[in-house]
């Protein structure tokens, strides 16, 4: 009896695939329409309410204001810190990370092949607190770090580099440098990974051919191989640019007084209590990142990632 | 480029990469052994294995684990389900509003957590819903639903059509085909997937933070040591518990997927 109304069921989603999609669908889409875009929308929503200035509490009126308030100076000056460290981050990791991917891709076979594959996988996975952790360690005033230019005789290097204004500091683990240091180190992975695959994509022959008409090996390398490994060069920078535009963690912990938008919109919304501009400092992100999506797909990265 | 074998100048390169990689973790796994309680000192004094007992002991230290571990399997058996529901019927079907839904499922993990964070919380606000074991695991399964759709999806491609057809022409109802012919097919992928969703929740910290109230995941107790340390060799020992245990799915999901078109673990 059972079984008939199994094998009832089963026909009737057989002859109905449209039916079986639906309710395949149903679970996850609920989910994920109620939970995660409800409570988006409810947040995006937020930032057109404003905040009394005097009583402290939220006006539920559609106004433009909190949106004008992140064009005042001090505003300003956090978006600007947050987009040109995501850049510095981004180039940093696309110059330390294309070696590796371009050795993995290319020269390494079987056994190294292996080890770079999950030297690239075990820190992207390893946990990202630990990561961060590791780099306090390294930084402290009576860390490693100070203790080798100790050794080599050159902390007045070192201090000459910490005396520069903006990237230095009282001491590297109060620095924007630190800061830049922690963030290239954990973001790093992603960068590589969509590098390694848009450059094992390009055919071998290719690049005998090019040095079969008479291209030098860097000719080869300028002309044919890197206008190939862009894409992938994009896909990671997505990955780099967005990660360290959110972060709140990093720059709180090794870092200056100085903030970044995730400090802002955590602080707005904690202690502040006021939830319509930490929502509005929170499209900030959204936007920039949106604008780099559609950039990145007309340069054709999302076909390597 | 005509020999098969790397420049000097690029084989530093990338092996300088990859030691900066690891080097940082590494030096977690001396400072365990440190006796040094009161600062972050280099090199370290002397070695001792007294903090790992310490450690042992530490009921806060237990509790945290035990929490961590008991949201990440939840999530993760409702990533599973969500995530392996999503790829079957994104890979067999084009229907209208495709894009839209993979969109919707990429979208937690695309987003910046503190965002998906922000959302939760005030959302949670909004509905009167106090903070519990449950709003953690709200926030995971949202976001561990990728990478367990990730795996899957590719895997579901590799299943062919006819295989599905000729198990129902030879008579099998569709649950007994799927008992039988789909997921032995999709198991492997499940299971990585499975394990990094596992390791991602347990590593979570950014949403948690918002969705956690006064509970204490691994990750928000090593935070809280991070922003005020309190006893250093305890935090040093932890951490490297953490990269240990971490190694192991990423280790198991590596070989699981090795030699497959989409190696697991690139959609984090």
């Amino acid at each position: 009896m059972a079984d008939g109304v199994l094998v009832r069921i089963s026909d009737t989603l057989w002859r109905h695939p449209r039916l079986l999609v639906t309710l395949l669908l149903a679970p996850p889409v609920l989910w994920l329409g109620v939970i995660y875009l409800g409570s988006l929308f409810a947040l995006l929503a937020q930032s057109f309410f404003s905040i009394d200035e005097f009583s402290g509490l939220i006006n539920y009126e559609f106004t433009l204001k909190t949106y004008g308030e992140l064009f005042k100076a001090h505003n300003l000056d956090i978006i600007v810190r947050t987009v040109t460290m995501a850049a510095a981050v981004t180039v940093g990791a696309a110059i330390i990370g294309f070696p590796v991917a371009y050795y993995a891709a290319r020269y390494a076979r079987g056994k190294w092949k292996a080890l770079f594959y999950l030297g690239v996988m075990l820190p992207l996975w390893s946990s990202y607190l630990v990561k961060v952790y590791s780099w306090k360690l390294i930084l402290a005033k009576e860390g490693i770090l100070n203790w080798l230019f100790e050794t080599l005789h050159l902390s007045w290097l070192l201090n000459a580099y910490l005396a520069i204004p903006v990237i230095g500091g009282n001491s590297l683990s109060v620095s924007s440098t630190g800061t830049f240091l922690v963030f290239l180190y954990v973001w790093l992975p992603f960068m590589i990974l969509p590098i390694q695959a848009s450059l094992e994509r390009v055919p071998h022959s290719m690049l005998e051919a090019s040095g079969d008409l008479g291209a030098t090996p860097a000719q080869a390398f300028r002309t044919v191989l890197l206008p190939l490994a862009l894409p992938g060069v994009i896909a990671g920078s997505i990955f780099t640019f967005s990660l360290t535009l959110g972060d709140y963690i990093i720059p709180q912990i090794v870092g200056s007084s100085r903030r970044f938008i995730g400090q802002a919109v955590y602080q707005y919304q904690g202690t502040a209590g006021n939830i319509p501009l930490a929502a509005a400092f929170a499209v900030v992100p959204i936007l920039i990142m949106g604008l780099y999506l559609w950039w990145a797909k007309r340069k054709g990265a999302f076909d390597a990632l | 480029m005509h020999s098969d074998r790397a420049p000097l100048g690029l084989k530093i390169a990338a092996i300088g990469g990859l030691a900066f990689m690891h080097l940082p973790i590494l030096l977690i796994f001396v400072y365990a052994f440190t006796t040094e309680d009161k600062s972050y000192q280099w090199p370290p004094p002397g070695l001792t294995l007294q903090w790992f007992g310490v450690t042992w002991g530490r009921t806060d230290v237990w509790e945290a684990l035990s929490l961590s571990v008991r949201v990440a399997s939840i999530s993760t058996i409702i990533a599973l389900v969500l995530g392996t529901l999503c790829a079957a019927a994104i890979s067999r079907t084009r229907f209208f509003g495709r894009e839209v839904v993979s969109l919707m499922i990429i979208l937690p993990i695309a987003l910046p957590g503190i965002i998906t964070g922000i959302s939760l919380r005030s959302a949670f606000n909004l509905a009167d819903i106090p903070f519990s074991f449950w709003t953690i695991v709200l926030g995971h399964a949202t976001f561990c639903v990728v990478v367990v759709y990730n795996n899957a999806v590719a895997r579901f491609r590799r299943v062919s059509g006819s295989l599905v057809e000729a198990s129902l022409d030879l008579g099998a109802n569709s649950f007994q085909t799927f008992r039988y012919v789909i997921l032995p097919n999709i198991s492997t992928a499940l299971l990585a997937g499975g394990m990094l969703a596992f390791a991602l929740s347990f590593d979570e910290v950014i949403v948690t933070t918002f969705t956690a109230g006064q509970q204490q995941t691994l990750p928000i107790w090593m935070l809280e040591e991070l922003v005020r340390p309190r006893q250093r060799p305890v935090t040093n020992v932890v951490a490297m518990v953490v990269v240990l245990v971490t190694f192991l799915p990423i280790l198991g999901a590596y070989y699981l997927t090795r030699g497959t078109d989409t190696v697991a673990g690139q959609g984090k």
